[in-house]
This record gives structure tokens, C-alpha cells and sequence, in this order.
């Protein structure tokens, strides 16, 4: 083997994390002046317009379940849960790429992080708001899901700590808090930005509230990063048990293919694989519609793609091993839930997974396929269309086939279910669209910090 | 002396974050004390120039974080074992693992809350209005591309003309005075 690598390495330049010359007072204009001073253009609105038809589409179906109650879904007996909690673990996957990004690259001191966070922590909220839907709207009668806190009742009655669904609310409830008050400590400096640069005076008011008074002291700075350093510590944690409780709601069964333990760490990497995905999906439309190549650059989609080609890899292993523990175990459960998994009626389901989820990302592997734009959004596309077949695979085959052929069933979705799923991508969208029109999608305080610290660089 | 309870302190401004770390070093040099820097992103090495002791958020975070996971623990002790005891096939009433992922998740919660709320809290926040901001280029710049030094008027050794002007020593681009109100 030659040691010579394939290609003159002068060549290859590494992108910048920003382009060069950029100033603190130039960063701060061009960010801040996508909320202040840009004009709303055409495509917002038509993006805004169709989103918020999807939104609607979704009050409507919400609105019919109420009316009418679950049996508008494809559920029944034997498959209960069906698009409600497929949805809702696809979701809360999504979201942790944004935690990810924010919490564990910022204690690894990733420089690339800083222009991606922002956005990727409003993509964790929105998507845990559309996640925190579904168990919602699955429980029948949402008025009730108040039953599932402990709180002093006139019936002496408390929730089942032993339940994996009661740690869930538990873990979806912190992980959302968490998300929510990293995202706001990120954004004060930022907020207090916008407030000072405000030209209309109900503007400055807003931002003048929200930022609370921030003044950039130094000592208020030295508590911040304090506190926002403890957050990175906690939420990355947090992060990687929010999955794990998801996961249990599967594993601590007895159902065959889910009673496994490769699952946590298993629907963990899924969880970020997924979430990269879609943090790709949304970065390339907002560099391109709002000009931040400067800002999101080559450097930053590459390396997101390699994030998600590395977790894509482990949850292949975890595919194997799902396999592999089904054929070593004999157990004739196990193994008639794997034939049913190749053969059985959901087949093509499970073919479509692996063709999304394994064998497209594997062209990640080549540079010319990280770079090209147009190929990646699509491989990102297709990816989240894979996590999703994943988790339809894990809920839909195992009950389908479990232990009595009498108790086997089919499960199809109704028109209902899919107008739920789409009403809260409209949602997820709809919200980002808002989000980059009122809040800075880049933190401006560390992009002044890499200003600084790039320029320090040449000197 | 009549005029000197107007004035919150004196401003002086600075483009980048190395004089200005030059210039809080000579302030200190020069005895003054009631001084602080205001910068449009925390700037390395700054705290270290004013001097600033280890603050509490670390002890405040941990606290809470103690506070949430006890609380969750023994929360779920009592209803378990306590206030609502089920025999669920003669199994231990006390399964403590089964309530670890609760007493995690509320351990990070007391946490993450007292984290943020005990910095803004020690950090005074939130306060609409400050003197400084009646200054226009305060205003304008220190939270975009401008580093600021603050002489205040409490210091014992402030001196509205001669404080002015030992910042002028300092190569300040800009010196203003800071009106209280």
C-alpha cells in the first residue's frame, strides 16, 4: 500500500469556520439586521403560508380527536401505540442533535459549533413541542394527562414511579425545561443586542424586556459563563438519558425485539443521527435564503456530516446486533420476529430502512459527497425518512408478531394519522420560520468571540 | 459635592478587548476600585485584570442539584412506601433502581433552575434601567464592537476632573461622563 495520499495536499484547504474579514461590528450588523432592518421577502411568506396550512390541518385533526376520541386512528388491538408514539420517538430524536451541538461540542471546545447552536437549540425546542404532542393526544383524553404528576389529590393517589412511562414524562418534561433555559441564557447578550439596535420603539421594548437589562459587565460575564459551562455539564447528561427513558419504554417490556439491551445507546446514536440530519435539512435553506455562507461555511456541513455518517455506522451496529442476539439467543420469539422483519407483511418497511438508514449515508464517505450541497440536503432528507421507518419497524412488526398467532394483527394508518404528521411538521417548520424573523438564528456574542479569537490567530 | 451625587461615574471607551484590559490593569494600579469593564462578549483575561473572586454560581448550582435529587428520591420513597405501599407480587416496596431515571432527571432539573436563576439573581438581573444607559455610544456600541471602563462615583478615590482625565492618560478613544438619575 502506498502511504502517498490520493490527492496533493496542498490542495485540499480546510473550510474556515468564518471567512475571513469579519469585524465585531460586522457580524453583529449582519446578523441582527435579518431580524431588524431585512425585509419580510416572498419566499417567507409563501414558506409561512403553507406552513401555517399544515398547522391548521393539524388543529383540525386535533380538534376531531377530541371530538371523537382515538378510535379515528389506525390503532387498535394489537397495535396500540402505532403513529402516536413513532412520532413522538422520532421527534424527541431530532431534538437532541441541538443539545448535542450545544452541550458536548461546547465542553469539547468545537469552534464549529458556534455558528450552528442557535438554531440547532430552537430546533430541539420546536421539535420537543411537536414530540410532546403525541404522548399527549395517545393518552385518550388529554385533559386527564395531568394524572401523570405527583400532586396531592382527593383521591390519595400518585404515579407509578416503578413505570418507564412515568420516568418519561419525567425525562421529556427536564429535557424541554433544560433545552428552554440553555437556549435563553445563550440568547440574553444577543436579545440586549437587538434591544440597543432596534430602530421602532414597541421593538425595543420587547427585546428591552426579554434581555433583562443585560449591560455586558464583566462580572455579570463571569457569573454567565459559570452558569453556562454547569448547563453544557448537565444537559449533556440529560441528553443521553432523555433517549435511554424512550428506549425503556421498549426494553423493560417483554414484547420480542424490544426486550433488548443494545437499545439505549442504540436509540441514543439514532437519536443524534436523526437530529443531524435534519440540522443539515435546515442549515442549507438558511444559509443560502439568508446569506450566511460567510457564517455556516463548507467546514460546518462536513463535519455535520461526519457526525451523522459515524452515529449512522453505530446504529448500523445496533441493527446487527438486533440480529445477531435474535439468532445467537434462539429464542423462537426473537427469531420469528427477524424472519418477519425480512419476510414478513411490514418487509418493505424494513428494506426501505436499511436502504435509507445504511446504505445511502455510506457515500458520506467521499468528500466530493459531503460537499455537494444539493446531495447532502438530500441524503439528510432521506435519512429522517429512515429514522422515522426505524421507529415504525421497532412499534409496528413486534406488535403485530408477538407470542400467540391468534393475538397476530395488521396495522394501517388512517387519513387522520397522517394529517396529525404532517400538521406537526407544519408546526416544526412554521415555528423555525417565526424564529428567524424575531430572534437572531446566530448567537452574535460568539460569533464576536470567534471574531476575536480568529483574528488573534493571524497575529 | 452637589454635583458629584448626579454622577453615576466616568465612560471610557476602547475599540479593542487588549486596551482595555491594559487600561483596567492601569486603573487598578492607580488605586481605584469601584470600577468594572462592560464588554459585547466575555473577553479572556478580564476577570483576572478586575480581579474578580470565584463566584457562587458553581456552589448555588450544586445546591439545587442536591436539593432535586434528595427531594426526587425520597419523594418517591414516600409515595412508594409510605403513602401509597402496593404489593405488587410480594416485590420490595423500596425498588430504589426503578426510581433512579426520576431522581436523575429531577437532580438535573434543581440543578439547570438554580443554576440560571442564581445567576441572574446574583447578577441583579433583571433591571430594566441603569445609568449607563443615558449614554448614547454606551448605547450604541457596548453591546456590538466597543470596550468600556467605568470609573464609579463611589469609589473613594473618585474625582469627576481628575478620574476623567487619568482615563484620557489611558489612550481612551472616548471619555464620558455617566449622569445618575
Amino acid at each position: 500500500m502506498s502511504t502517498r495520499p490520493p490527492y496533493n495536499t496542498e490542495d485540499v484547504k480546510v473550510a474556515p469556520v468564518l471567512e475571513p474579514g469579519h469585524t465585531y461590528a460586522s457580524v453583529t450588523d449582519k446578523i441582527s439586521a435579518i431580524v431588524l432592518t431585512r425585509p419580510t421577502s416572498l419566499g417567507w411568506v409563501a414558506g409561512f403560508a403553507l406552513t401555517f396550512t399544515l398547522v391548521m390541518v393539524l388543529t383540525v385533526s386535533l380538534a376531531w380527536l377530541i371530538i371523537k376520541g382515538v378510535g379515528i386512528w389506525g390503532i387498535n388491538v394489537p397495535v396500540g401505540w402505532g403513529f402516536a408514539i413513532v412520532n413522538f420517538v422520532w421527534w424527541i430524536g431530532i431534538g437532541h442533535a441541538g443539545t448535542l451541538i450545544s452541550a458536548i461540542l461546547f465542553l469539547l471546545n468545537q469552534k464549529w459549533r458556534t455558528s450552528i447552536n442557535r438554531f440547532a437549540e430552537a430546533m430541539t425546542l420546536f421539535a420537543v413541542a411537536c414530540a410532546g404532542i403525541f404522548p399527549l393526544i395517545h393518552t385518550g383524553r388529554p385533559w386527564m394527562a395531568y394524572y401523570m404528576f405527583p400532586y396531592p389529590s382527593t383521591m390519595y393517589l400518585w404515579p407509578q414511579f416503578r413505570s418507564p412511562l412515568i420516568w418519561d414524562v419525567f425525562a421529556v418534561s427536564t429535557y424541554g425545561t433544560v433545552s428552554l433555559l440553555f437556549w435563553f441564557v445563550g440568547l440574553i447578550p444577543d436579545l440586549a443586542t437587538l434591544r440597543d439596535r432596534a430602530l421602532k420603539k414597541p421593538m425595543q421594548i420587547i427585546y428591552g424586556m426579554l434581555a433583562m437589562g443585560w449591560r455586558g459587565s464583566a462580572r455579570h460575564w463571569h457569573r454567565y459563563q459559570s452558569a453556562y459551562l454547569l448547563l453544557a455539564g448537565l444537559a449533556t447528561p440529560l441528553v443521553l438519558s432523555v433517549h435511554t427513558v424512550v428506549s425503556f419504554d421498549f426494553a423493560i417490556a417483554i414484547v420480542p425485539g424490544w426486550h433488548t439491551t443494545i437499545f439505549p445507546p442504540y436509540f441514543v446514536a439514532g437519536a443524534i443521527y436523526s437530529g443531524f440530519a435534519m440540522v443539515i435539512s435546515i442549515a442549507i435553506p438558511l444559509r443560502k435564503a439568508y446569506d450566511l455562507e460567510d457564517f455556516i461555511t463548507m467546514h460546518h456541513l462536513e463535519n455535520m456530516a461526519k457526525v451523522m455518517l459515524a452515529t449512522g455506522l453505530i446504529v448500523a451496529y445496533g441493527y446487527y446486533f438486533e440480529y445477531f442476539m435474535s439468532v445467537y439467543s434462539g429464542n423462537k420469539f426473537d427469531l420469528y420476529l427477524t424472519k418477519m422483519r425480512f419476510h414478513g407483511p411490514y418487509s418493505h418497511f424494513y428494506y426501505a430502512l436499511i436502504l435509507c438508514n445504511i446504505l445511502t449515508p455510506q457515500l458520506l464517505w467521499f468528500r466530493k459527497a459531503r460537499t455537494n450541497i444539493p446531495l447532502l440536503f438530500v441524503m439528510s432528507l432521506v435519512v429522517n425518512l429512515g429514522m422515522w421507518l426505524e421507529r415504525f419497524v421497532i412499534v409496528v412488526i413486534s406488535l403485530t408478531r408477538d407470542f400467540m398467532p391468534s393475538a397476530f394483527g395488521r396495522y394501517s394508518a388512517t387519513a387522520w394519522d397522517y394529517a396529525t404528521f404532517a400538521g406537526t411538521i407544519g408546526l416544526f417548520v412554521m415555528l423555525l420560520f417565526l424564529f428567524v424573523r424575531v430572534m437572531p438564528a446566530i448567537s452574535i456574542a460568539e460569533m464576536r468571540e470567534l471574531v476575536a479569537e480568529t483574528s488573534e490567530d493571524h497575529q | 459635592m452637589e454635583h458629584r451625587s448626579h454622577i453615576y461615574g466616568v465612560l471610557a471607551e476602547f475599540p479593542t478587548p487588549h486596551e482595555l484590559i491594559h487600561a483596567v490593569e492601569k486603573t487598578r494600579e492607580a488605586g481605584y476600585r469601584r470600577i468594572e469593564a462592560y464588554t459585547p462578549f466575555p473577553v479572556e483575561g478580564l476577570s483576572e485584570a478586575l480581579a474578580l473572586k470565584r463566584n457562587k454560581v458553581p456552589l448555588i448550582t450544586l445546591i439545587g442539584g442536591l436539593t432535586g435529587g434528595l427531594g426526587g428520591f425520597f419523594f418517591q420513597y414516600w409515595v412508594s412506601v409510605l403513602a401509597y405501599p402496593l404489593n405488587i407480587g410480594g416485590r420490595p416496596l423500596n425498588s430504589w433502581p426503578a426510581f433512579i431515571p426520576v431522581t436523575f432527571e429531577l437532580t438535573v432539573l434543581g440543578a439547570a433552575l438554580s443554576a440560571v436563576f442564581g445567576m441572574l439573581a446574583l447578577n441583579g438581573l433583571p433591571r430594566p434601567h441603569h445609568p449607563l444607559f443615558n449614554v448614547q455610544r454606551f448605547v450604541r456600541h457596548a453591546t456590538s464592537d466597543r470596550f468600556f471602563l467605568c470609573i464609579e462615583a463611589r469609589d473613594p478615590k473618585f474625582n469627576l476632573s481628575e478620574s476623567a482625565h487619568f482615563l484620557q492618560t489611558l489612550h481612551a478613544a472616548h471619555v464620558i461622563e455617566v449622569e445618575d438619575d
